[in-house]
C-alpha cells in the first residue's frame, strides 16, 4: 500500500486517488479510520481473551475447556436447581400430603394453584382453552357438568390415567357402541333415538318425529348407561342427556351423528409426562376453575 | 446471400447445448412417465417441456444470426451485451412483487390464523415460498443483472459466451420455478434456505457453474489493467454460495423417480452444516453479493471517487476469512459443543468492523456530494441502503452475544433483525441500482417520475420502521414472558399467553409490510411508464454523467 505513482488529487477531499479508473469511477487512497482500526484490534483482543475464558478451539481428544471451567450443561442444570430450591420450601409438602390436606392448608393450596395454573396453560389450555372455557368436543372445565366425576380423587384419576388413552391400562376406557355405523340400529331409529334425546334435554324434537319409537329404544339401547331418564352416570362417563350442555351440538343432525358414529373423545394419560405433584396441583386448579366438590 | 448462408454454421456452444438439452428432454421424459407422484411428475413435464422449447430457441436464434459472431467492439467501444441483463431486470422486478405479496400473506396469517388455507397456502408452505422467492428470485436476479451489467462496465469488455449468458439467467430463473411450485405442492428438503429437493439443486449447480464461468471469462477478457473492487465481491459471492450449496446440499435420492432424498450429515452435523450454509447464505448472497451492488452504484450516481481503496481491500479480505465461521451463533444453547458456540460469537464479533468497512465506504463516498441526497431521491435511498446495513450488521454481532442470545433466540426480535437487513439493505440498494439501471438499459434519458421515487421511498421506510419498531417490540416482549417467574418459582406466562400478546404487534408488522408492498408497485409503474417513453437518447446520452473515457 505504498502511496500511488500515478494518483491525482481529488480536489473535495484532498486526497489521492489509485490512479485507476474503472467506468468513470476512480478510487480515493484515504488511509483506514484509526477508530475503524482500533475498534477493530479491540474485538480481535476481546475474542481471544474469551477463547482463553471459555471453552473454545477442538483439540485432537476434547476441546480447550478455558479457565472458568464453564459449560452451558452445567449452567442450565444451576439455573434448574436454583429455581427447585425456590420451590422447595412450600412446595415441599405437596409430595406428601393428600389432595385434601392441601385443599385446606391456604399457604400449600396457594403453591398448588400457582403451579396448577402453569400446568394448565402449556398441556391443557390448547384444547380446553385459556381458563377452561371449552371448545366443540373439549369439555369446558370452568362450569358444574362433569363426564367422569368432580370429587378431587376423580379428576386427578382423570388427569393421570387420561381418558381412552392407549398408553396408560389404567385409562378411562368405555366406549359408546357405534349404533348407526354398526348396524345396531336403522337410519329412522337413530332419527327417533336422536329426538327422543332432545326431549330430554327439553328441546322441541322435529315434526313428525316418531316418539314412541324413540323412547322405546332408548330404554333398550342407551339407558343402561344414560339412565332411563337419561341422567348419565359418571362412574362410565355417561354425559348427562338432560342438562343445556351439548359437547357436539344439539340439533337432531348431530345427536344423529353421535349415534351413529360416537367420537368417544381422547385425552392423553399425563402421568406419561408430568410428575405427582404437577398432576395434583393441576387437579386443585382444574377444582378451581369450576363446581369442585 | 446463398454463399453467406453456406458458410454460416453452428458453433460449439449451439452444438453443445443442443445435444445437452436433447439429454434433458429424453430423460425428464422418463422420469415424467415412471415416477408415482405427482408433483414430481408435473416438475419432470415441466423440464420436458423447457427443455424442447430451448431447442427451438436455439435453433430459431441460429437461423435469425449473422453468420460471424457478436462482434466484441464496435467502433473502438465495446459492444455490450444486455440482453440478459435487461431480463434478469425484469424478473427481478417480477418476483420481488410476488415474493413481497406472499410475505404479506404470511404476515396477516401470523395475525389471523384463520388465513391459513390448506393445503396449498398453509404457512408451512408459504413461508419459504415467501423467503426464497425474495432472497434467490428477487435478490438473485438483482445481483444476476447487476453482476452482468458491472462486469461489462469496469472491465470495457463485452459479456463471456454468446448462449451462455441466457443460460445462466434462463436457467436460474426456470430453478426458481421448480423450487416454488414445489414448495406449494409440498415437496420440501425441509432446510431453511435450502428447501428445494435434489433434481432443483443438481439443475441449480449446473446453472452456476456456468454463472462462474462466464463472470470469469468476462473479467478474463478485460481492456481494464485492474479489477474493480465490485467484481472481488461477486466473485466471492458466486465461489462461496457455490461451495455453500455443495456443501449443505449433499443428498442421496431415495430413487431416480422420487422427488425425496435423504441429507448426507445427521444430527448436530446436519445443524452445523445448515447454518454455516445459512449464515454465509446471508453473508455472501446478501453481503457480499450486495457490497458489490453498492460500490458501483453509489460512486456512479454521487459522480464521486470511492472514499478509501484502502478500506476496500482489507475489509474485503477480513470479511471473506470471518464470516465463513460464525454461522455457530444461530446454534447457541443446543446440544452443539459449547467450543462451536464460542467461535460462533467471537468471530462474529471481530466482524462486525469489517462489516463495517463497507458501510464507510458507502457513505464517505458521499463527502461532497451530500447535498445530493436532497435533489435525488435514487441516491437517497442507496445512501439510507447503506445506514440500514451498518444498523443490521451491528445487531447481528450484538445478538450474538449468547448473554443476548438467551433472550432474543427464537423470538420475533430475529425476524425484525433479519428484515431491517432485507428490506432496508438488500431491498432498498437493489430498488436504488434498479432506478438507474433501467434508463441506462433502455437508453432513457431519465426515470419517468423522480417524485414517484420520492414517495416510493417514504412509504417504504414508514413500512420498514412500523415493521421493524413491532418485531423488536414483540420480540423482547416474548423473550421476556418465556423467561418470567414468579415469585413462588413457577413460570409466568404459559407459552399460549405469551402468542395471544403478539396479536397487536403482528398486525402493527402487517400493516409494515402493506406499505413496503405499496412502494414497491409505484416502482413497477415507474419502471414500467420509462420503458414505455418514447423520449430514447443514445446510449451515452443514457449516462451522460459518465462520459469520460478509461485511462
Amino acid at each position: 500500500m505504498s502511496a500511488p505513482k500515478h494518483g491525482e488529487i481529488d480536489p473535495i477531499s484532498g486526497q489521492g486517488t489509485t490512479g485507476h479508473e474503472w467506468d468513470g469511477i476512480k478510487e480515493l487512497n484515504t488511509p483506514l479510520p484509526r477508530w475503524w482500526l482500533w475498534t477493530f484490534y479491540a474485538c480481535i483482543l476481546w475474542s481471544v481473551g474469551y477463547w482463553i475464558v471459555y471453552p473454545s478451539f477442538p483439540l485432537i481428544s476434547g476441546f480447550a475447556p478455558g479457565f472458568a471451567g464453564y459449560s452451558s450443561r452445567g449452567a442450565v442444570m444451576a439455573e434448574i436447581d436454583s429455581v427447585r430450591a425456590r420451590r422447595a420450601d412450600a412446595a415441599a409438602g405437596l409430595a406428601s400430603a393428600s389432595l385434601t390436606q392441601i385443599r385446606n392448608d391456604p399457604k400449600m393450596l396457594e403453591i398448588a394453584l400457582a403451579q396448577g395454573k402453569t400446568a394448565f396453560g402449556d398441556n391443557c389450555a390448547p384444547c380446553h382453552g385459556a381458563g377452561g372455557a371449552g371448545a366443540k368436543g373439549f369439555p369446558v372445565l370452568a362450569d358444574d357438568d362433569w363426564l367422569w366425576g368432580n370429587s378431587l380423587d376423580e379428576m386427578a384419576a382423570t388427569i393421570t390415567h387420561g381418558i381412552r388413552a392407549a398408553t396408560d391400562d389404567q385409562t378411562r376406557s368405555t366406549m359408546m357402541p357405534a349404533f348407526g355405523k354398526d348396524g345396531l340400529l336403522k337410519r329412522d331409529e337413530v332419527a327417533a333415538v336422536a329426538n327422543h334425546v332432545r326431549v330430554l334435554g327439553q328441546l322441541e324434537p322435529e315434526k313428525g318425529a316418531n316418539l314412541a319409537l324413540g323412547a322405546n329404544l332408548f330404554s333398550e339401547n342407551c339407558a343402561v348407561c344414560h339412565g332411563a331418564e337419561g341422567k348419565g352416570d359418571r362412574s362410565l362417563g355417561a354425559p348427562n342427556l338432560t342438562d343445556a350442555i351439548w359437547l357436539y351440538g344439539s340439533d337432531v343432525a348431530a345427536i344423529s351423528a353421535t349415534i351413529h358414529n360416537p367420537r368417544n373423545g381422547v385425552m392423553p394419560a399425563w402421568r406419561d409426562r408430568l410428575d405427582p405433584v404437577t398432576i395434583k396441583s393441576l387437579t386443585l386448579y382444574v377444582q378451581s376453575l369450576g363446581g369442585g366438590r | 446471400m446463398l454463399i453467406n448462408a453456406s458458410r454460416k454454421a453452428m458453433h460449439g456452444g449451439e452444438l453443445g447445448l443442443l445435444l445437452f438439452f436433447a439429454t434433458t428432454t429424453v430423460l425428464c421424459l422418463i422420469i415424467a412417465a415412471q415416477t408415482t407422484e405427482g408433483p414430481f411428475a408435473f416438475h419432470a413435464a415441466l423440464a420436458t417441456a423447457a427443455s424442447i422449447a430451448a431447442i427451438f430457441a436455439i435453433f430459431n436464434r441460429y437461423f435469425e444470426r449473422p453468420a460471424e459472431p457478436a462482434p466484441l467492439e464496435i467502433d473502438g467501444k465495446p459492444n455490450y451485451n444486455f440482453g440478459p441483463v435487461k431480463f434478469t431486470t425484469i424478473a427481478a422486478i417480477f418476483w420481488g412483487f410476488a415474493g413481497m405479496a406472499v410475505g404479506l400473506i404470511i404476515a396477516m396469517q401470523l395475525a389471523f390464523p384463520d388465513l391459513n388455507v390448506e393445503p396449498w397456502l398453509n404457512f408451512g408452505r408459504v413461508r419459504p415460498l415467501h423467503t426464497s422467492a425474495v432472497i434467490f428470485a428477487f435478490g438473485g436476479n438483482v445481483l444476476l443483472a447487476t453482476s452482468f451489467y458491472v462486469v461489462q462496465r469496469t472491465s470495457r469488455a463485452r459479456l463471456a459466451g454468446d448462449l451462455a449468458p441466457w443460460f445462466v439467467a434462463l436457467g436460474y430463473n426456470f430453478f426458481i420455478v421448480i423450487a416454488g411450485t414445489g414448495y406449494l405442492l409440498g415437496v420440501t428438503q425441509g432446510k431453511e434456505y435450502a428447501e428445494p429437493e435434489w433434481y432443483a439443486d443438481l439443475w441449480l449447480t449446473v446453472v452456476w457453474v456456468a454463472y462462474l464461468l462466464v463472470f470469469l471469462g468476462t473479467l478474463a477478457r478485460r481492456t481494464e489493467p485492474h479489477i474493480y473492487v465490485a467484481n472481488w465481491f461477486y466473485l466471492a459471492f458466486i465461489v462461496t454460495v457455490a461451495v455453500l450449496h455443495l456443501g449443505n446440499g449433499l443428498a442421496l435420492p431415495i430413487s431416480m423417480y422420487s422427488s425425496k432424498s435423504y441429507i448426507a450429515w445427521s444430527g448436530v452435523q446436519d445443524a452445523m452444516f445448515q447454518w454455516w450454509y445459512g449464515h454465509n447464505a446471508v453473508g455472501f448472497f446478501l453481503t457480499a453479493g450486495f457490497l458489490a451492488i453498492m460500490y458501483y452504484f453509489i460512486p456512479k450516481r454521487a459522480e464521486r471517487p470511492v472514499y478509501s481503496y484502502r478500506l476496500s481491500i482489507i475489509h474485503f479480505w477480513a470479511v471473506i476469512f470471518l464470516y465463513i465461521w460464525a454461522g455457530p451463533h444461530h446454534l447457541h444453547y443446543t446440544a452443539l459443543p459449547d467450543w462451536a458456540q464460542t467461535l460462533g460469537m467471537t468471530f462474529s464479533i471481530m466482524l462486525w468492523m469489517p462489516s463495517w468497512g463497507g458501510m464507510i465506504n458507502g457513505l464517505l463516498t458521499l463527502s461532497g456530494a451530500w447535498d445530493k441526497l436532497r435533489t435525488d431521491p435514487v441516491l437517497r435511498m442507496l445512501v439510507v441502503s447503506v445506514a440500514f446495513y451498518g444498523m443490521a450488521t451491528f445487531e447481528g454481532p450484538m445478538m450474538s452475544i449468547k448473554a443476548v442470545n438467551s433472550l432474543s433466540h427464537y423470538t420475533d426480535w430475529t425476524v425484525g433483525h433479519v428484515h431491517s437487513g432485507a428490506l432496508g439493505w438488500n431491498a432498498y440498494v437493489s430498488f436504488g441500482a434498479i432506478y438507474c439501471l433501467v434508463p441506462w438499459l433502455w437508453n432513457r434519458r431519465e426515470l419517468y417520475s423522480l417524485k414517484l421515487v420520492n414517495w416510493h421511498f417514504w412509504i417504504s421506510t414508514i413500512g420498514i420502521v412500523l415493521y421493524i419498531t413491532a418485531m423488536w417490540v414483540s420480540g423482547i416482549l416474548q423473550g421476556l414472558m418465556w423467561r418470567s417467574y414468579t415469585a413462588l418459582g413457577y413460570l409466568e406466562y404459559s407459552f399460549i399467553e405469551t402468542v395471544a400478546a403478539m396479536h397487536p404487534f403482528y398486525v402493527i408488522r402487517a400493516l409494515g409490510g402493506f406499505l413496503f408492498l405499496l412502494g414497491y408497485m409505484l416502482m413497477i409503474y415507474n419502471v414500467w411508464m420509462t420503458i414505455r417513453s418514447s423520449d430514447a437518447v443514445s446510449p451515452a446520452a443514457a449516462r451522460a454523467p459518465s462520459l469520460q473515457p478509461a485511462e
